[in-house]
């Protein structure tokens, strides 16, 4: 094993990282907010990748246009699903709660093949096709864009959450509810807020993802485990330490991919999480 | 059977009457039950129907004793069918084992996996505890498919034994699988009933409603649980021996996939979670459905049961996560007019609507 290799291991593991992250932020957000997890996320994502596939095959448009429109579009999603859903679970049981966004989950992943079929999809000339040469470096130009870009968004989300009003307001009501409440603060739009941004980050994950990534109607389940084990390692509702959890896994699941075989590169990102929750249940970088 | 017991238990003498009404009328289901097959004789679509809904409604009983009672919601119990399935067959290739005796070694294997699983995994709560038992299912799934000792991605296929009883396989006429599994759906029904009146049942519902209130009283929680477990772990083990000496052929898809584990609590939850009536009414209802629809428009693979039981939980899950049971009881309620209303009819039931059911 050369240190070349190793090398392009470690950045594609790093970038798969930054998109895992990007997908985990919405999750930690809606539950730090709202207090629920959401078993359908996968399925946003799924739900952005197949926008984004159809808008490039059958619109011409590339992802890169999709994009903001796709996040957008993700936005309202997620504030429906707040409103229809969501809301008429809060006070009602967990496994209520639970079974609510499971509920979500089957049912548009039974959709996708309704309307879609089991078939896989791909993009495959996009605007940010190539590769690029650092050295003995090979790196597809897709992959470093999906990096970049799901960094930028976190870093945007973190900026919004630490340095806005709404921001604020956010995280005075996953702090302490009731506090928030009497400050004035409309908790059930916070929850209609986390629930858009979450579903909109997740839009952008999917945009990204679709450069160089199949579609297929369960492609949500395969990066959401992910992301339930970036949250638990990240630390519930913390988005550095998501950022982090997401490169440590991204690093991880690349490796065990190229030691192991890669239908068993998330065995040690699923142990990773038993190894997390029952050892350090704050996770890394959570509020102890 | 669930009609005499949906009231609530008012005085024991009363409560003898009701108890004594509901073993004439289930006494007349079976009976009703163990007739049926004669007149499904030329009808196999019916037969294997009938089949299915038992053994799903068995793994529902299963599921709720650790999901309804204990309270510990499981979205990966189809390992311990899988594990079963698996267990017996092996044991059958390798050892030339009677599919009886892979049975109890089946049972054996999963109670024992669930005990290890839930050793650790009991000391989590609510969604991490959810999560994890996600995480171990697709796990053993993702090595399963992989791992050639089982026989990998392929699968296995069952040793083919002479038919009978003493082998556990039927070749032509199907009718003995049927009341293998109303047997299996029988026993396991009146062990749930039994349990939910002994010391077990109220700790495990001790447990689910307070925690720490169960442990001040001096019942160990983690024992518990361990317990409520080993059992439905257990029973989960003989259906997926029962599931691979009725299909003959297992592999990841079909015994450990995870669209099973949903199945199998959904069966309970949208019956009415921790109740005994529940996973029954759920089985008849969403396998029929699953099975009738499958029919209908076959041959599409577009997974209309799936889409159609998607819908259902979430409709379930927002207007009445006590179940269809509670349902009927909400129509009772309101025929019997308020005055005989149970006290708890009050602002509290969405807090715990499955305390009353019994």
């Amino acid at each position: 094993m050369t240190v070349e290799l190793l090398i392009q291991l470690l950045v594609s593991g790093l970038g798969m990282g930054f998109i895992f992250a990007l997908i985990a932020i919405g999750l930690a957000l809606i539950y730090g907010v709202v207090g629920v997890v959401n078993f359908a996320h996968g399925e946003f994502l799924m739900m952005s990748m197949y926008a984004t596939y159809f808008a490039f095959a059958l619109g011409g448009l590339d992802p890169l246009v999709t994009l903001p429109l796709v996040a957008v579009a993700m936005f309202g999603f997620g504030i429906a699903v707040y409103y229809l859903l969501m809301r008429r679970v809060l006070g009602a049981p967990m496994h209520a709660q639970i079974f609510a966004t499971f509920g979500l989950m089957v049912f548009m992943q039974a959709a996708a093949q309704f309307f879609f079929g089991a078939d896989y999809f791909s993009i495959d000339r996009s605007l940010l096709s190539g590769v690029v040469r650092i050295g003995g470096v090979t790196l597809p130009m897709p992959q470093i864009a999906a990096a970049v870009g799901a960094l930028v968004c976190t870093l945007g989300l973190y900026a919004f959450v630490f340095r806005t009003g709404p921001g604020r307001a956010l995280r005075a009501v996953s702090q302490d509810r009731v506090a928030a409440l009497t400050m004035g603060i409309d908790a059930d739009r916070m929850n209609a807020l986390a629930w858009g941004l979450a579903a909109a980050c997740v839009g952008v994950a999917g945009s990204l993802l679709s450069n160089f990534y199949y579609v297929f109607p369960r492609v949500g389940a395969v990066f959401v485990l992910v992301a339930y084990v970036t949250v638990a390692l990240g630390g519930f509702g913390s988005i550095s330490g998501a950022l982090l959890a997401g490169v440590i896994i991204g690093v991880l699941q690349v490796l065990s991919g190229f030691f192991l075989t890669s239908t068993l590169k998330f065995v040690p990102v699923y142990l990773l999480y038993l190894a997390v929750v029952l050892f350090r249940p704050k996770g890394l970088l959570g509020r102890q | 059977m669930n009609n005499a017991k949906a009231g609530p238990p008012v005085v024991r003498v009363f409560g003898f009457e009701a108890s004594l009404r509901a073993l004439v009328l289930s006494a007349a289901l079976l009976g009703a039950l163990v007739v049926l097959p004669q007149l499904l004789l030329g009808r196999p679509f019916e037969l294997r129907l009938l089949t299915i809904i038992f053994l799903y409604a068995a793994m529902g009983q299963a599921w709720n004793i650790l999901g309804g009672y204990a309270g510990q919601t499981s979205i990966g119990h189809g390992l311990f069918f899988g594990l079963g399935a698996y267990t017996s067959t092996l044991a059958g290739l390798m050892l030339g084992l009677n599919p009886w005796l892979g049975s109890l070694l089946a049972i054996a294997v999963s109670a024992v996996a669930g005990v290890l699983i839930g050793l650790p995994c009991f000391r989590l709560k609510s969604h991490y505890f959810v999560i994890a038992t996600l995480v171990v299912a697709e796990s053993v799934f993702l090595i399963f498919s992989q791992w050639l000792f089982v026989g990998g991605a392929v699968g296995l296929e069952i040793p083919i034994r002479p038919s009978g009883w003493l082998d556990f396989q039927f070749h032509r006429n199907k009718i003995p699988y049927y009341y293998i599994a109303l047997m299996l759906l029988a026993i396991v029904t009146l062990f749930v009933i039994w349990m939910e009146r002994s010391k077990i049942g109220h700790v495990l519902k001790a447990i689910r409603d307070d925690e720490d209130a169960a442990r001040s009283l001096g019942f160990s929680p983690l024992r518990y649980k361990l317990i409520a477990m080993a059992i439905s772990a257990g029973v989960l083990g003989f259906c997926g021996t029962f599931y691979a000496q009725y299909v003959l052929l297992v592999d990841p898809p079909s015994v450990l996939a995870g669209s099973i584990s949903v199945i199998i609590a959904l069966v309970a939850i949208f019956g009415g979670i921790g109740t005994v009536a529940g996973p029954i009414i759920g089985s008849v209802v969403l396998i029929s459905l699953s099975e009738y629809s499958r029919i209908y428009f076959s041959g599409s693979g577009r997974n209309i049961d799936l889409l159609i039981y998607g819908a259902l939980i979430m409709i379930i899950a927002a207007y009445c996560p006590g179940g269809v049971i509670s349902l009927f009881e909400r129509l009772l309620r309101r025929n019997r007019g308020p005055s005989e209303a149970p006290p708890s009819a009050g602002p509290t039931p969405q807090q715990t609507p499955d305390v009353k059911t019994i």
